[in-house]
């Protein structure tokens, strides 16, 4: 059934009066060769960058949803600056970010801070993502039941070590498929990278299109990211699946 | 004076709602007492204001002398000694039965982990629970994962215990072996405060049954005088309802 529905897709890509023009211009296989060591090259660029950013979004994000659920009144400005922090965040186009970071950041021309637009471009990732990561650990952290924290408390844990040792672990275990649905589009956000002018592979693919006229590099691009986030996608589903499984097992 | 734990006029409400109204209540040591009360009377109510879980509205707590509802005593300190059991478990499903024993004693008393899992491994062994020590409480049947919160309340050596309903969620034939242990930890002296509707068990163990009846204490006396011969109208009515064919 797929098979004849792609099928029918490419025949009727292939059969349309243009195709012979876009195969010179997306799909030609002297231009792909060409780019591919460059390309390749680039594209360790966005995968540092996204490792990078993923662990100091999970640490950021985890500050933030721990100031948000905090109760202690001496943490409430903390508190309020978290929820300020992540309303501002999320209503700013990450691209933005982006471009406001690497850009603005040189222009003040700080003492000792690096002007680098591949570590502006990071930390605006990680200033984008970590608020979305925040409130998807908050989410976690509030759907355990109280009964856990009435039963850690009864056993004499401070609030600090009821949510260290019992709430956090289960919280962030539910929360796992959405955190790697998010990772999955950290990764192919890092091609924003390229509007501050970061050479990584989205900037290269332009560059090269600019000189030749061609956009077969931008397809190899897409190639490389679905290689990229195919597995982690498929790592989220699997998690997802297994989950539900224990789920059910443990509702018998 | 020389009681564990007394409470005196203790009053507590949900909004305008009173739960609890002027409730007062002795425990010596090596007490065993049994509150008893319809659905709603306030019995686990009663056990949380103890472990200071809810916050009174009137009336003084008194542990070993010293008055533990004044808001300025650490609750923390009076809840680790206390050990309290729920009618749902609440073991911690993302740790094994070993670690939700050891949990308690090595970040709230300090003890090592070599010693806390000793003492652990020793309880779970006493309980028939040596088996089920590094699995997840999930595998568990609801009878060995309840035995498995009453050995992880134990583990700190609690001087008080406080039993909230603990075979209400079992099948029948479950709830023996869960009131074995309980029986055991009485006759082997320990103080308790148990929520219960199994009235044969009350009778049993009890040295003092309490009635409850919409959040007060209406009747206190030894199981043989409040099931064999009840003074209150009322307490006669929840017998009868709860006991029936018990030649009222
Ligand atoms: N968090 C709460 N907020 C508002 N009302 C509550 C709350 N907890 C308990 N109540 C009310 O307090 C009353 C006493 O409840 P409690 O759970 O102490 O009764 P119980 O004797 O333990 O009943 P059961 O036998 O059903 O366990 C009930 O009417 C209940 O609706
Ligand atoms: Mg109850």
């Amino acid at each position: 059934m797929t098979v004849v529905v792609i099928g029918g897709l490419v025949l009727g890509l292939v059969s349309s009066p243009g195709w012979p023009t876009m195969q010179q211009t997306f799909f030609d296989p002297h231009h792909a060769k060409e780019v591919f060591p460059d390309l390749l090259d680039a594209i360790w660029l966005n995968i540092k960058m996204f490792l990078i950013a993923e662990v100091c979004i999970l640490v950021v994000a985890m500050l933030l949803a721990m100031a948000r659920v905090s109760r202690s009144p001496w943490l409430t400005p903390l508190r309020l600056l978290a929820v300020l922090y992540t309303d501002i965040v999320r209503g700013i186009p990450t691209i933005l970010l982006v471009v406001l970071l690497a850009f603005g950041v040189p222009s003040l021309q700080l003492q000792g801070v690096t002007n680098s637009p591949f570590v502006w471009a990071t930390v605006a990732l990680v200033i984008s993502y970590s608020a979305y990561v925040a409130e998807v650990f908050r989410s976690g952290i509030e759907s355990v039941h109280p009964s856990q924290w009435a039963s850690a408390q009864a056993l004499g844990l401070s609030r600090g070590q009821t949510l260290r040792h019992v709430v956090v672990p289960q919280g962030v275990r539910r929360v796992v498929p959405p955190l790697l649905n998010d990772f999955v589009s950290l990764q192919k956000d890092t091609a924003l990278a390229s509007s501050a002018g970061v050479f990584e592979a989205v900037f290269v693919a332009r560059d090269y299109t600019n000189y030749n006229f061609n956009y077969t590099p931008y397809v190899v691009v897409a190639c490389f990211f679905i290689v990229m986030t195919v597995p982690l996608a498929r790592l989220c589903d699997w998690l997802t699946a297994r989950m539900r499984r224990r789920e059910l097992a443990g509702a018998l | 004076m020389s009681a564990l734990l007394s409470v005196a006029g203790l009053r507590k409400s949900y909004g305008d709602r009173v739960v609890l109204d002027d409730v007062s209540l002795s425990i010596e040591k090596h007490d065993v007492i049994c509150l008893i009360g319809a659905s709603g009377s306030g019995k686990s109510t009663l056990l949380r204001c103890l472990n200071l879980l809810e916050d009174i509205d009137d009336g003084v707590i008194t542990f070993e002398g010293r008055e533990i509802s004044d808001p300025r005593v650490d609750a923390r300190a009076v809840r680790s000694r206390l050990g309290m059991v729920f009618q749902a478990y609440n073991l911690f499903p993302h740790l094994s039965v070993l670690d939700n024993c050891t949990l308690a004693p090595r970040k709230v008393h300090g003890v090592r982990r070599a010693d806390a899992e000793a003492r652990a491994r020793e309880l779970l062994e006493k309980f028939g629970l040596a088996d089920h020590a590094g699995k997840h409480p999930d595998r568990l049947s609801g009878g060995q994962q309840q035995r498995a919160a009453l050995v992880r309340a134990l583990c700190t050596s609690p001087t008080l215990l406080l039993l909230d309903e603990i075979t209400a969620a079992l099948d029948p034939e479950l709830v023996g072996e869960v009131l074995e242990i309980v029986r055991a930890e009485a006759e082997a002296g320990m103080t308790m405060v148990i929520a219960t509707h199994e009235m044969a068990f009350a009778r049993d163990v009890a040295t003092s049954v309490c009635f409850l009846d919409r959040g007060r204490i209406l009747e206190q006396g030894p199981p043989s005088e409040i099931f064999s011969a009840p003074r209150e109208e009322r307490t006669r009515e929840f017998l009868r309802r709860v006991l029936p064919g018990s030649g009222e």
